[in-house]
């Protein structure tokens, strides 16, 4: 091993704080302005710290009161869990079979390839004909629709990660399964599905982040209450005439807390995941 | 069991999701491509043939390439930085130093933090009245008046560069740091003996397995930010002054807020293109670069 010099221990310590400050600071900014007094946030020189927190806005947004900012805040919430728990469930139907037969049969695998090749396509290269196509469905506005629309970004995605996660479970345990008599759906059930399940639990858990981030799809597709989701509503905030920058920042907060839980929880699998193209090469 | 009845049965419980692909992607394509040679509006009327109209006209308009400049130049400087910052970040973490596990986990949050949110947040930041920036930086007696970083052409495609690469080098950082740790800590060792200093260890024996996962890295990026659309519309929507319109912007602009559809349609290809023509080059790149890593 390398002897390491007390200079360089230090410069490491001095960069790693400095690493930590780049990625804390925005990001406790964000909490401290959600929690400071409307008078704190437009105080000249800014005060950096409230003089005393104030977390009324976390109930102002999370209140149903009719006609209130929380009205439209907590629709928007209800909206974004309907939309990513469809379109991930969804995703994941599509993506198990699929996943699976392009393991086991490599031969088929040029059609993955070519779902898989649609990532490059830009959103706006499919936006036009999909909006005339739900305005004339009729679901426009709606959260049906748009969770249809999201599995142009989930379903590829889950797809592959599915397949590499069928490609780890040996195929000869399947094969003593079905020499024993078992049919297909039951190897299925008894073997192959209990080993992939922390694979689809992954795949699913991704496939709702990509949902919650969506922005563009629900910019065009929603209008309204019934249908727009955070993403969407957090835009109309900050580019709205609120004034309250506090009030801004806790729909971010409240925003961001469930897929940061999720990346911080998931951090091992995230990364794998993250990383196995990558390192794969 | 025949390999016939093996492909037909891959090709059945592939079935659902081919169906779902051509309905949501492979329509939606070919419907661009019928549109981009039509002047068809939005809403109302379907349009006439007009055959490469579009194309010519989008390809000459000075908006067209000036969109095209403001998009490349956003794409190559934060995918650059992204790049540089990554890889630094992923060397200091390989090190060993205490709270390394919980660095490790704080790289997870700017890439967790829904886009939309970032770019909220820096809005907010870059504020000219009340903004933090603002107040940091004459509070450290670095500028004497309160300025609008997004309000000026020539900062904000800057700020917007840095609040992109602020959520992104992250990512980048975690994957060379996974590549960092796949290298044998003998070979390391074997250069120190053999005397190699820190750049030559670096550039002859760690680099060669950072090479194909940072490729992978920066094609991922440098398509996603060729294609960039939502932090650019929060922060600045394409201002000021168009100073910051990328080309889905442009796109959204002439076929939604235009509501020409025909000339969108024959916009978005174009954009399509240059994606595709982008990520080709690179694949082939990263082939070679795979190949002689290896």
């Amino acid at each position: 091993m390398e002897r390491k010099s007390p200079v360089f221990t230090a410069f490491v310590y001095v960069c790693a704080i400095l690493l930590a400050a780049v990625i804390l600071a925005p990001l406790a900014w964000l909490f401290v302005m959600s929690i400071s007094p409307a008078a704190d946030l437009a105080a000249k020189p800014l005060r950096w710290w409230p003089q005393a927190a104030d977390f009324s806005r976390y109930g102002q947004l999370l209140s149903t009161a009719e006609n209130s900012a929380g009205a439209a805040f907590t629709a928007s919430l209800r909206n974004s869990l309907e939309v990513a728990g469809m379109a991930t469930l969804a995703a994941i139907l599509l993506a198990v079979p699929a996943g699976w037969a392009v393991s086991r049969t490599p031969s088929v695998g040029w059609s993955l390839s070519m779902v898989i090749a649609t990532y490059m396509l830009p959103p706006v290269a499919l936006s036009v004909p999909l909006y005339m196509g739900l305005s004339w469905l009729g679901l426009l506005n709606n959260v049906f629709g748009l969770a249809l629309i999201y599995l142009t970004i989930l379903a590829p995605f889950t797809t592959w990660l599915m397949k590499s996660g069928f490609d780890s479970i040996p195929r000869e345990i399947e094969a003593a399964a079905m020499i024993d008599g078992a049919g297909l759906l039951q190897t299925w059930r008894i073997i192959t599905l209990p080993l992939a399940a922390p694979v689809v639990a992954t795949s699913a858990l991704f496939a709702v982040l990509l949902a919650w981030d969506e922005f563009f799809y629900a910019l065009l597709f929603t209008s309204d209450q019934r249908a727009k989701t955070l993403t969407v509503a957090i835009a109309d905030l900050a580019g709205g005439r609120v004034s309250d920058y506090g009030l801004i920042a806790t729909a971010g907060v409240l925003a961001a807390l469930p897929p940061v839980l999720i990346g911080l929880v998931m951090q091992r699998a995230l990364i794998s995941g993250l990383t196995s193209g990558g390192v794969k090469g | 069991m025949s390999g016939t009845w093996m492909t037909t049965r891959a090709w059945l419980l592939m079935l659902p999701l081919l169906v779902i692909m051509v309905a949501v992607i492979g329509w939606p394509l070919v419907d661009t491509v019928r549109l981009s040679l039509t002047d068809a509006q939005l809403v109302g009327t379907a349009g006439n043939y007009v055959g490469f109209d579009n194309y010519t006209r989008m390809l000459t308009s000075s908006n067209f390439t000036r969109t095209l400049s403001t998009t490349t130049w956003f794409a190559v400087v934060s995918v650059a930085a992204e790049m540089v910052l990554g890889v630094l970040a992923a060397l200091l973490l390989n090190q060993e130093f205490r709270g390394r596990a919980i660095l490790r986990g704080l790289m997870i949050l700017p890439w967790a933090l829904p886009t939309v949110v970032n770019a909220t947040l820096w809005r907010l930041i870059y504020k000219p009245e009340y903004g933090a920036l603002n107040a940091a930086l004459t509070q450290l007696h670095l500028i004497d008046d309160y300025r609008s970083w997004l309000g000026e052409p020539g900062t904000a495609l800057a700020a917007l560069i840095v609040a992109d690469c602020w959520k992104n080098f992250p990512l980048v950082a975690l994957i060379a740091l996974a590549a960092l740790q796949a290298v044998p800590r003998d070979i390391t060792a074997a250069a120190l003996v053999d005397g190699a200093g820190p750049f030559n260890r670096f550039r002859f024996v760690i680099l060669p397995y950072l090479a194909g996962p940072l490729m992978v890295a920066l094609v991922l990026r440098t398509i996603e930010a060729f294609k960039v659309f939502d932090i650019i519309w929060v922060m600045t929507r394409g201002g000021p002054a168009n100073s910051t319109r990328s080309l889905s912007i442009l796109v959204y602009q002439e076929a939604f807020s235009f509501q020409r559809a025909g000339s969108g349609a024959s916009l978005a290809l174009i954009v399509t293109l240059l994606v595709t023509v982008l990520a080709v080059a690179y694949a082939t790149l990263v082939r070679k670069t795979a190949g002689s890593a290896a």
